[in-house]
């Protein structure tokens, strides 16, 4: 087995009996990076040296006996939202063209405590804002599985990293899906955490209450080893939440005994294409094998989601990138009047379509007049979101669904009908929403070769959960074995 | 809440966000924000009446720190990235008159 088709579980097996090293598996990654990313185009900055240099360092330590940290030598790809000390860290936006952060976010900070190598910074939609990575202002990310077509968003750099085996492993940002959707899109495993259970600490800010940072992964063992070294609690984040971290590898293989999955009616409604409900149900059908129980919840307000969700991410979005005002770091206007003008014509310039569309959006939601009507309404539903999800998992452990209403859409087939891309996220908004965690895992393929993905949805807090039941399928099925043409 | 968006009023909303949109950008805005809150206005159908607002997805208040002093970024650092500095302070264009 070649290095680069191997799985996370198999390339930390083989590092750590020393069969491999990790210049090796650096390496190795590296070269598919070189190879394969001119087509795919995943990753705005790639440091071949200093990847090298942090393999090398791994190495020694492990030869010198050292206690090795749980990403020992893995590469692993960041999505470029996440603030890493001395490397630019752009957003995707111009805006942020030559930023360099003084300061390594608090996910890259656990990463590097983990020994893992960082391999780069991987392309997005502009600070996250869209669900096809085509909102980027430097390049149009691809994805490997059919190259006319999208990898999803806003994550979609760090997925297609994935599925094109230029790393075994990535971080992800979720705010309204960005990971879930493009995971399945890409057809490997992505979990959004609870909210406060990763901190967001040296996270660009975008929808402040809705921000989840994740990992990618092309095993659910890779999931659940980077979630455990980036999740707990964090002092400087203060929504970070003091939890206990359960070890999510150890219980890994454990399947859950009498496991009741709820689906709900709303899910599969019209526009919900065929090939992906057919994978939905065969995924239940394998549950079932397995002594699951499937029962019917209701999640009746499922249908208000994308509004509310718009609504307050865009009105926390509006708040939040205030502080591009070409003063402090970020581009300043060339041309201005005065103070104000230099704000207008900075961020003017420095923003792309859907940022300005967003930030415009929630000014006017949070304006005198239109605040009740709007961003107060907004709250009021999140909550009655929240409360179904209450009701359901007083009856069931989890919800699965499917991720989005159909497999990976063309490339600039929604980008000129923001409503229409943003109704690709219908299912899953609701989570960040609701402040639970979610997966997706591989599931199966369209007729076209396109990868589908499986959601599952938990309470508060049941990582553990998700992802034992996630393993549960992919431990049954093949679809985390296929890997796209080259 | 229906009443049509006029370009007049996005231009307003434009400069609360302090964005400078082109003419074509601010014709494209009053179409995609007027569909777009189209959609939202659905919220209205539901009775919120005795429902509070939900601010944050895990309510946690009151969240204090040890009231501990510690290092800040070092100023050359926090400069660094500064479109215009006199390498002390971050440099603005004149906001009072003389």
């Amino acid at each position: 087995m070649s290095i680069t088709g191997a799985t996370t579980t198999e390339l930390l097996e083989r590092l750590e009996r020393g069969d491999l090293t990790s210049v090796d598996v650096t390496s190795a990654y590296l070269d598919v990076i070189e190879k394969r990313d001119g087509q795919v185009k995943a990753f705005l900055l790639v440091d071949r040296e200093d990847a090298l240099r942090q393999a090398e360092a791994v190495d020694k330590k492990r030869k010198s006996g050292t206690a090795m940290g749980a990403l020992a030598g893995v590469p692993i790809a960041i999505k470029d939202v996440l603030c890493t000390k001395g490397v630019r860290t752009t957003c995707a936006s111009k805006i942020l063209e030559n930023f360099v952060p003084p300061y390594d976010a608090h996910v890259i900070e656990r990463l590097k405590a983990a020994d893992a190598v960082l391999v780069g910074k991987t392309n997005m939609d502009e600070f996250a804002m869209g669900s096809s990575t085509e909102n980027s202002a430097y390049q149009v990310t691809r994805n490997p599985w059919d190259l006319d077509r999208t990898p999803g968003g806003s994550s979609g750099g760090s997925a297609a990293a994935v599925a094109a085996a230029m790393s075994p492993v990535s971080i992800g940002t979720d705010t309204g899906g960005s990971i879930r959707m493009p995971a399945s899109y890409c057809g490997v495993v992505g979990l959004k955490p609870t909210y406060g259970r990763v901190s967001r600490y040296g996270l660009v800010a975008y929808g402040s209450s809705l921000d989840q940072v994740g990992p990618f992964a092309n095993d659910v063992r890779g999931a659940a080893v980077v979630l455990e070294a980036i999740a707990g609690h964090d002092p400087r984040d203060s929504t970070s939440l003091d939890e206990p971290v359960p070890s999510y590898t150890e219980s890994l293989e454990q399947p859950l005994r009498g496991l009741s999955i709820g689906i709900a009616k709303e899910h599969f409604v019209a526009g919900l294409d065929a090939e992906v409900e057919k994978a939905v149900r065969a995924a239940l059908d394998v549950y079932r094998s397995l002594g699951a129980e499937i029962r019917e919840v209701t999640l009746p307000h499922s249908e208000y989601a994308i509004a509310v969700y718009y609504l307050i991410a865009a009105s926390e979005a509006s708040s939040n990138l205030a502080r591009y005002d070409g003063v402090h770091y970020g581009h300043r206007a060339e041309k201005f009047n005065d103070l104000i003008d230099m704000y207008s014509a900075s961020r003017g310039e420095g923003f792309g379509a859907e940022v300005k569309r967003r930030i415009m959006l929630g000014t006017y939601a949070l304006s005198a007049g239109y605040y009740d009507a709007y961003y107060l309404k907004a709250l009021k539903v999140r909550r009655l979101i929240r409360q179904d999800f209450d009701k359901a998992f007083a009856d069931v452990d989890v919800i699965a669904s499917p991720v989005a209403p159909t497999a990976a859409f063309r490339i600039g087939e929604l980008v000129t009908d923001p409503l229409a891309m943003y109704l690709s996220d219908i299912y899953t908004i609701s989570a960040n929403l609701a402040g639970i965690p979610g997966i997706s895992v591989p599931a199966g393929m369209t007729t076209n070769g396109l990868p589908i993905g499986l959601q599952l949805l938990g309470p508060t807090f049941s990582e553990e959960r998700l992802l034992r039941a996630a393993r549960m399928l992919e431990k049954h099925t093949e679809w985390h074995k296929l890997r796209p043409p080259v | 809440m229906a009443e049509p968006l006029s370009l007049d009023k996005v231009q307003r909303v434009a400069n609360l966000a302090r964005l400078k949109l082109s003419t074509d950008e601010l014709q494209a805005m009053t179409t995609q924000l007027g569909r777009i809150l189209d959609y939202v206005d659905r919220l209205s159908e539901l009775d919120t009446e005795d429902v509070a607002p939900m601010a944050h997805a895990v309510e946690v208040s009151n969240v204090f720190r040890e009231d501990v002093v510690v290092d800040s970024l070092p100023r050359p650092e926090a400069l660094k990235n500064a479109p215009k500095t006199d390498g002390r302070f971050f440099l603005v264009p004149q906001v009072i008159e003389h």
